[in-house]
């Protein structure tokens, strides 16, 4: 009888629509999870393009190819655009596809509110792109737009930027309170919060940072639209405001900000590096913990990013040992991903490879950090070329190596498709040359004096900055061949199993590749993860 | 599914307190900056008398003034610098000119550094509590009147008052059409 029941229900059991209202209306975790994707891949490519202007104009000395008004827009945007648009949507789209895999959930939570936080992305940065086309230019003033740079000397277009941060902003706390939802009332029987995949505990900190900091920024920039058009003087002296509290509500905002930019990167390498291993993680608890301390601590810091503004010495003492404690949680994590690796049977398949890239090369950018966090030093540091290569080694190594990593790891599972692992490791010794090639000089002009955000140099930072930009454009020309396999890997990959990798653990492996379009309609019973 | 409202409502009410938490943010900055005197704020003339038996010093006094962006009044202290001795009160005179030819209004915003002294300076009479309005080619001569507080800090030896003048004609009118 039963049996009769469930045909009839696979007679009405449809999946996505045709066209493109399937993606316009969707509501599944999977369709919307990959739009954000391909949106941050596109966002990839624009701000990339930025990166290759500025580093086409600091190729040799002098005024080359673009005006300095057009190199502050392309500084500007290029940051900007990577933070919003490539970094955070691209974990919001590993979240959307792996959390409810992950979990066992059929889906997100409010699936509707998904669609909206994913739609008025596109807005958002059609917005900020179009102040290209407006009188007076883009936004000019730096990703960390300071007032008064931002309010009294902006250009026109500042309106627009205000009001495409305050989209981004919802769209990232929509998101949010969609995944702590589902993470807090969706998961399989029996998953207690210990025994969530690290990926889904890290997102699901990241998403508190998320709610308890976006919201500050989109109070930044209303007051900043306040004292633009309203006559307020939050950070306007004349008036009585300072700009200096613009900084403190600025970073309040912007150091947890740079841990949303990596926590879910720590949940994807600790995933990536067990099953290559074939080890389960070293010290599960503790990586939860180090994450959450980690979230903690960024709370309490901020000002170590304006030490030059001149704080007292307790302030600048408070703040320097703070940041410094955060090495010992982000210590244990690394230690953590090696004790996984050691004496474990290695593979080197791509996501490997870039996830060990990611523990070196992350560690590097954190040892800078560590440099910066030295208030006395800092004040040689500050706003040179140091500050880039510590802020780069963490996100493109960091950040942007580890959404590689999970692209190549769980790509045959989305697609069904294997990638090409040969022209992936091509790709990977590429982008891993490339990327040091193009960050790691800039520590040298840095301490020697280079400042950041300025279009010309100094004649004895030409050599290093001429390889600099070699190494950047290589490092864009790898990024094409990513997008080259990924689409050869969907058009015609080799058929992937449902395990895809052998010994890798979780739910999203027991359904097949690529997965039916609803998974876990009844939940999955933790039994089937023990074998 | 009540569960999920629950978290949910739980999650956006967070998300208002944060926002509210952001523009909590400026008086409470105002409030910090004010206890701890950093950043050279200084608050109105509320000195009255000091503890008689802390003994007088002398301090040497820096008198630095800028125009802010554009502004284009000439701004200057009668001398740049005085000696004075802490506790006893001393006057000095600013310059004002509009250098312009249309009325304009300026607002002179104070710093003292170091900020660690801003607290010890303290000003009974000064234009910058409130606005200058100048006729063109008008100029005016204005005192700030101080005393240096004796519980100054023995290692700080000098202190610096800077003013920096800036152009408010705009906000000041728009603020009048409005009321």
């Amino acid at each position: 009888m039963s049996a009769v029941i469930e045909s009839n229900h696979d007679d009405h059991h449809h999946g996505p629509a045709k066209g493109f209202s399937r993606w316009l209306y969707t509501t599944n975790h999977k369709d919307i999870g990959s739009m954000y994707l391909w949106f941050s891949l596109i966002m990839l490519f624009i701000g990339g393009a930025m990166a290759m202007v500025i580093r086409a104009e600091l190729f040799e000395p002098g005024s080359q190819i673009v005006s300095p008004e057009f190199y502050n827009q392309m500084v500007t945007n290029h940051g900007l655009i990577m933070v919003f648009g490539v970094i955070m949507p691209a974990f919001v789209g590993f979240a959307n596809w792996m959390i409810p895999m992950q979990i066992g959930a059929p889906d997100m939570a409010l699936p509707r509110l998904n669609n909206l936080s994913f739609w008025i992305l596109p807005a958002a940065f059609g917005i900020l792109l179009s102040t290209f086309f407006m009188e007076g230019g883009a936004p000019n003033f730096g990703w960390t737009f300071y007032a008064p740079l931002s309010t009294e000397y902006a250009p026109p277009s500042v309106t627009f930027f205000i009001f495409s941060v305050h989209i981004m902003g919802a769209s990232s706390i929509m998101g949010s309170i969609n995944i702590i939802t589902t993470i807090l009332n969706m998961r399989a029987p029996g998953m207690t919060l210990m025994k969530m995949p690290l990926f889904v505990w890290s997102w699901f900190i990241t998403a508190y940072l998320l709610i308890a900091v976006m919201p500050v920024l989109a109070g930044a920039v209303t007051m900043m639209l306040m004292d633009i058009h309203f006559g307020t003087s939050f950070f306007k002296a004349a008036g009585g405001g300072d700009p200096v509290l613009f900084q403190h509500i600025f970073w309040f905002f912007g150091h947890p900000e740079v841990y949303i930019m990596i926590l879910p990167a720590f949940g994807i390498v600790s995933h990536i590096i067990e099953t290559f291993s074939r080890k389960p993680i070293f010290g599960y608890s503790s990586m939860v913990y180090a994450i959450a301390s980690i979230a903690l601590l960024s709370f309490v810091v901020w000002a170590h990013h304006m030490f030059t503004v001149g704080m007292p010495i307790a302030g600048e003492l408070f703040f320097m040992y703070s940041t410094m404690l955060i090495a010992i949680p982000t210590g244990v994590k690394v230690f953590n991903w090696l004790s996984t690796m050691f004496k474990g049977s290695l593979t080197f398949e791509t996501p490997m490879l870039f996830s060990i890239a990611f523990v070196a090369l992350f560690t590097i950018g954190g040892l800078s950090g560590i440099m910066l966090a030295i208030a006395p030093a800092d004040f040689q540091y500050h706003d040179t070329y140091f500050v880039v290569a510590h802020f780069h080694y963490v996100l493109v190594p960091g950040a942007l190596f580890s959404l590689l990593a999970g692209a190549y790891y769980w790509l045959p599972k989305w697609t069904g498709h294997m990638y090409d692992e040969t022209l992936g490791k091509t790709h990977f010794w590429m982008s891993f040359i490339s990327v040091n090639l193009t960050f790691f000089p800039m520590h040298f002009v840095g301490l020697a004096g280079m400042p950041r955000r300025i279009p010309d140099y100094s004649m004895q930072f030409a050599d290093w900055n001429m390889m600099v930009s070699v190494g950047a454009f290589l490092f864009g020309l790898s990024q094409l061949l990513f997008l080259f396999i990924v689409i050869k890997c969907v058009l015609n990959g080799k058929k992937a199993t449902a395990e895809v990798w052998e010994g890798a653990k979780g739910f999203e492996w027991t359904v097949d590749s690529p997965p039916p379009y609803h998974t876990f309609s009844s939940p999955p019973s933790m039994e089937t993860l023990k074998a | 599914m009540n569960s999920t409202k629950r978290s949910a409502s739980k999650l956006v009410l967070m998300t208002c307190g944060m926002f509210c938490f952001g523009f909590a943010l400026v008086p409470i900055y105002d409030v910090f900056c004010d206890i701890t005197g950093l950043n050279g704020k200084i608050s109105g003339p509320t000195f009255t008398s000091y503890d008689q038996a802390i003994e007088t010093r002398e301090v040497q006094i820096t008198f630095v003034t800028s125009n802010n962006n554009k502004m284009p009044w000439s701004f200057k202290s009668a001398s740049p610098q005085m000696r004075v001795k802490t506790g006893e009160d001393y006057l000095m005179n600013f310059t004002f000119k509009n250098t312009t030819d249309k009325p304009m209004i300026a607002q002179a915003i104070p710093s003292v550094s170091p900020g660690r002294g801003a607290r010890y300076f303290h000003k009974t009479e000064c234009f910058c509590f409130e606005q200058q309005f100048l006729e063109a080619g008008e100029s005016i001569t204005v005192p700030v009147k101080f005393i240096i507080d004796p519980e100054l800090p023995k290692n700080i030896a000098s202190l610096a008052l800077g003013y920096t003048l800036f152009d408010v004609t705009e906000e000041f009118t728009n603020l009048q059409a409005l009321n």
